[in-house]
C-alpha cells in the first residue's frame, strides 16, 4: 500500500512488466487507472486475454479507468472545438503554450476518487510511458511535478500504488530523459529494470531484470537490497530464473 | 510504423520505399505518397515492374540447380561439428510465398498504376492551404501533411467511419525524406533545434491515426544528418519497426574483402511487437544487402570462406557477432537467401 513502483529498461523492452502488474491488479480487486500513451487499447486488451483478463469487462464495470493517449491525441488535434469548460482534455499541454501536466493529473485524481471508488480496494495509477510525455514537448520538471502531485494524491491520501515505466541507458544522449529517470529512481520504493544482456543478443534469454528494493529510504543505513534474475518471454507467460540457469543451458 | 534510417546517398533507401509502394500496388491497395524532394507523381513513374512467379521461378532454378550438383552429402569429418546445422537453403520457392518480388530493371507499367487509386502530397504544391487543425506548436509543414492524411483517412472510410463501405481496403503510406531541411524542420542542421519537439508530436499523431485506421506507412528520414541523437532515441520508441540501411558506398567498407559480396548492411533496430508479449525474432540479426541487375536482396551476413595466406583477418573485430554465421559447407553455398519480402 502506498508504494511508488518504477519500471525502468534499458536495450530492451520491458512493456512486458506493464501488461503483467495490469492483470495483477485487475485480478487483486484493485480500481485502475490506465494513462497509456504508446499503445492502443486493443493491443492491452489481446494481451491481457491472453493472461487471463478481460479489459472491456473490467472497463465496463468500472474497475478500469483507460486513457488512450493516442486516441485523446488525434480528438484534440482534429476535433471541433466543441471541449466543455468543465472537461479539458487530459493532453490539454499539447496544445498550449504552458506545458504543465495539470489537466492530465486531475483526470487521474478524479478518475480514481470517483464515488464508486469504496467497491474495490486500493486505487492504483498506472502509466506507460513516461518518456513519451517528453517527446510532446513536456518540460522534464513538468513531468516531475506531474508524478509528485500523483504520488501525493494516490500514495499518501489514498494509500494506493502507483507504477510508472520509463525507458533509458547508461549511454543516452537524450538527458532530459536520464534526469526524470534518475530523479524517479531517487524517490522509487520498488525498481524493476529490465536489460538487455550485456553479452549480446540471446534467443533463450531475452534479458536480465534487476529487483532494487529501496530499503534504504525506509530505515537510514540500511543498504537497499538487489536481486538479478533472467528471464525469458513467452506467448503467455515470462519464466524467470536464477542467472546462467537458462533451460537452454541446463 | 517502419521507421527507416536512410543511407548516406539515399540510394538504397529510395529503393525500399519503392519496394513497399509497389506491393501496394500489386496488393491493389491505396496509396499516399508524400514527399518534398521529389514529386511523387515522378516517385509513381519509377516503381519496379512486379515479377511474374515463372519467370523469377526460373532464375532462381538455374542457380539452385547448378549449386546441387555440388551437394555435399558426405559426412563431414573435420567440421563436424557443424553437420547438425540447417544448411542454409538457396531456392525461397521452397519457403511459403509471402509479398511478390519485383524486378528493379523494368519500370511497372502505366496500366498497373492507374488501377489504385493514390493521393500524394508534395510540399511545395501545399504551400499555400492553412492547416484547420490546431497545430500545437508543430511544424507547418507537418501539420499540413496530418491535415492531408486524415482527410484522406476519413473520406476513404479507413477508419471505419463509413459503416456503408462494404469492401475494406488498406492505405499504404510513404513519406520520404522526414527531417530533412526541405520539411523545414532544423534538426539536420543543428544540434540544438528551435523545435526539437516538431518530429516527434508528428509520429505521436501519425501513429494515433494508424492505429485508427487500417494503413500502414513507411517513412525514410535522413538519420546520418541528425545531430542531436537524443532525437533519434525518441523516435525510435515512437516507432514499431526501425531499420537502418548502411551503405557501403564511399567508406572504407567498400574495399574491406570481406564485404565484397555486398552493397551495405541492414540495423534491425526494432521489431514490432504488437498485441502480443512476444515479437518474432530472427536468428540472426547481421543482415546485409545486395542490389544485383535485376534484383534488390537482403541476404544473411556470410564471411566469404578465408583463403588468404595471412592467419588472422583485417578487422575481423568490426564484425560483432559474425562468426556464428559460418555456415557448413560454406564453399559451395555462399548464396543462402532468406528474403524480406514486402
Amino acid at each position: 500500500q502506498g508504494k511508488f513502483t518504477l519500471l525502468r529498461d534499458t536495450r530492451t523492452d520491458g512493456s512486458f512488466l506493464v501488461h503483467h502488474f495490469l492483470s495483477f491488479y485487475l485480478r487483486a480487486g484493485c480500481k485502475v487507472c490506465f494513462v497509456a500513451l504508446l499503445q492502443s487499447f486493443s493491443h492491452y486488451n489481446i494481451v491481457a486475454q491472453k493472461l487471463g483478463v478481460n479489459l472491456t469487462a473490467a472497463k465496463e464495470r468500472g474497475q478500469l479507468v483507460f486513457l488512450e493517449g493516442l486516441k485523446s491525441c488525434l480528438d484534440l488535434v482534429f476535433g471541433e472545438d466543441e471541449e466543455q469548460p468543465g472537461q479539458p482534455s487530459p493532453l490539454q499541454f499539447l496544445s498550449e503554450s504552458t506545458s504543465d501536466l495539470r489537466a492530465l493529473f486531475d483526470f487521474v485524481r478524479v478518475s480514481l476518487t470517483a464515488p464508486d471508488s469504496d467497491a474495490w480496494k486500493g486505487p492504483v495509477l498506472l502509466v506507460d510511458d513516461l518518456s513519451v510525455l517528453l517527446s510532446l514537448g513536456a518540460a522534464p520538471v513538468a513531468v516531475l511535478d506531474f508524478i509528485h502531485y500523483c504520488r501525493v494524491c494516490v500514495c499518501s491520501q489514498l494509500q494506493g500504488n502507483v507504477v510508472v515505466l520509463v525507458h533509458s541507458s547508461e549511454d543516452s544522449e537524450d538527458e532530459e530523459n536520464e534526469l526524470v529517470v534518475n530523479s524517479l529512481c531517487h524517490h522509487s520504493d520498488l525498481i524493476l529494470w529490465a536489460e538487455g544482456l550485456a553479452t549480446g543478443f540471446c534467443k533463450d534469454v531475452h534479458g536480465q531484470i534487476k529487483i532494487i528494493q529501496r530499503v534504504s529510504l525506509q530505515q537510514a543505513g540500511e543498504q537497499d537490497l538487489v536481486q538479478i534474475y533472467q528471464y525469458k518471454i513467452q506467448d503467455r507467460n515470462v519464466t524467470f530464473f536464477a542467472r546462467g540457469l537458462s533451460a537452454a543451458v541446463l | 510504423l517502419v521507421f527507416t534510417e536512410e543511407d548516406k546517398y539515399g540510394l538504397y533507401s529510395n529503393l525500399l520505399f519503392k519496394y513497399f509502394l509497389a506491393e501496394g500496388i500489386v496488393c491493389g491497395h491505396e496509396l499516399f505518397v508524400a514527399s518534398a524532394k521529389d514529386h511523387p507523381d515522378n516517385i509513381l513513374k519509377e516503381l519496379p515492374a512486379p515479377l511474374l512467379d515463372d519467370t523469377y521461378g526460373k532464375e532462381l532454378g538455374d542457380e539452385a540447380a547448378a549449386v546441387k550438383s555440388e551437394d555435399l552429402q558426405d559426412s563431414m569429418k573435420i567440421a563436424w561439428r557443424y553437420q547438425n546445422l540447417p544448411k542454409m537453403e538457396a531456392s525461397p520457392t521452397s519457403y511459403t510465398k509471402f509479398g511478390h518480388y519485383y524486378d528493379v530493371s523494368k519500370k511497372m507499367s502505366p496500366e498497373l498504376i492507374q488501377s489504385i487509386k493514390w493521393h500524394s502530397f508534395y510540399l511545395h504544391e501545399e504551400l499555400s492551404s492553412q492547416p484547420e487543425m490546431k497545430t500545437c506548436n508543430m511544424n507547418g509543414a507537418y501539420a499540413r501533411l496530418l491535415q492531408s492524411l486524415q482527410r484522406i483517412i476519413a473520406q476513404g472510410g479507413f477508419d471505419g467511419s463509413d459503416p456503408q463501405k462494404k469492401q475494406k481496403n488498406v492505405l499504404r503510406i510513404g513519406i520520404q525524406g522526414l527531417g530533412s531541411l526541405l520539411w523545414g524542420d532544423d534538426i539536420c542542421c543543428s544540434d540544438t533545434p528551435e523545435d526539437g519537439h516538431s518530429l516527434t508530436k508528428f509520429l505521436y499523431v501519425l501513429r494515433g491515426l494508424l492505429r485508427k485506421s487500417l494503413s500502414a506507412c513507411i517513412i525514410t528520414v535522413p538519420a546520418h544528418l541528425i545531430q542531436n541523437k537524443a532525437i533519434m532515441e525518441r523516435v525510435t520508441n515512437l516507432s514499431d519497426m526501425v531499420v537502418g540501411l548502411e551503405s557501403f558506398i564511399g567508406s572504407e567498407r567498400e574495399t574491406n574483402p570481406l564485404y565484397k559480396d555486398y552493397h551495405g548492411l541492414v540495423h534491425v533496430h526494432q521489431i514490432p511487437r504488437l498485441n502480443s508479449l512476444i515479437c518474432d525474432v530472427s536468428d540472426t540479426k547481421d543482415l546485409a544487402f545486395r542490389l544485383k541487375r535485376k534484383l534488390f536482396t537482403i541476404e544473411r551476413l556470410h564471411l566469404p570462406p578465408d583463403l588468404s595466406d595471412t592467419v588472422s583477418r583485417a578487422s575481423k573485430q568490426d564484425l560483432a557477432g559474425s562468426a556464428k554465421l559460418l555456415s557448413s559447407g560454406c564453399g559451395a553455398m555462399a548464396i543462402g537467401k532468406k528474403h524480406l519480402d514486402f
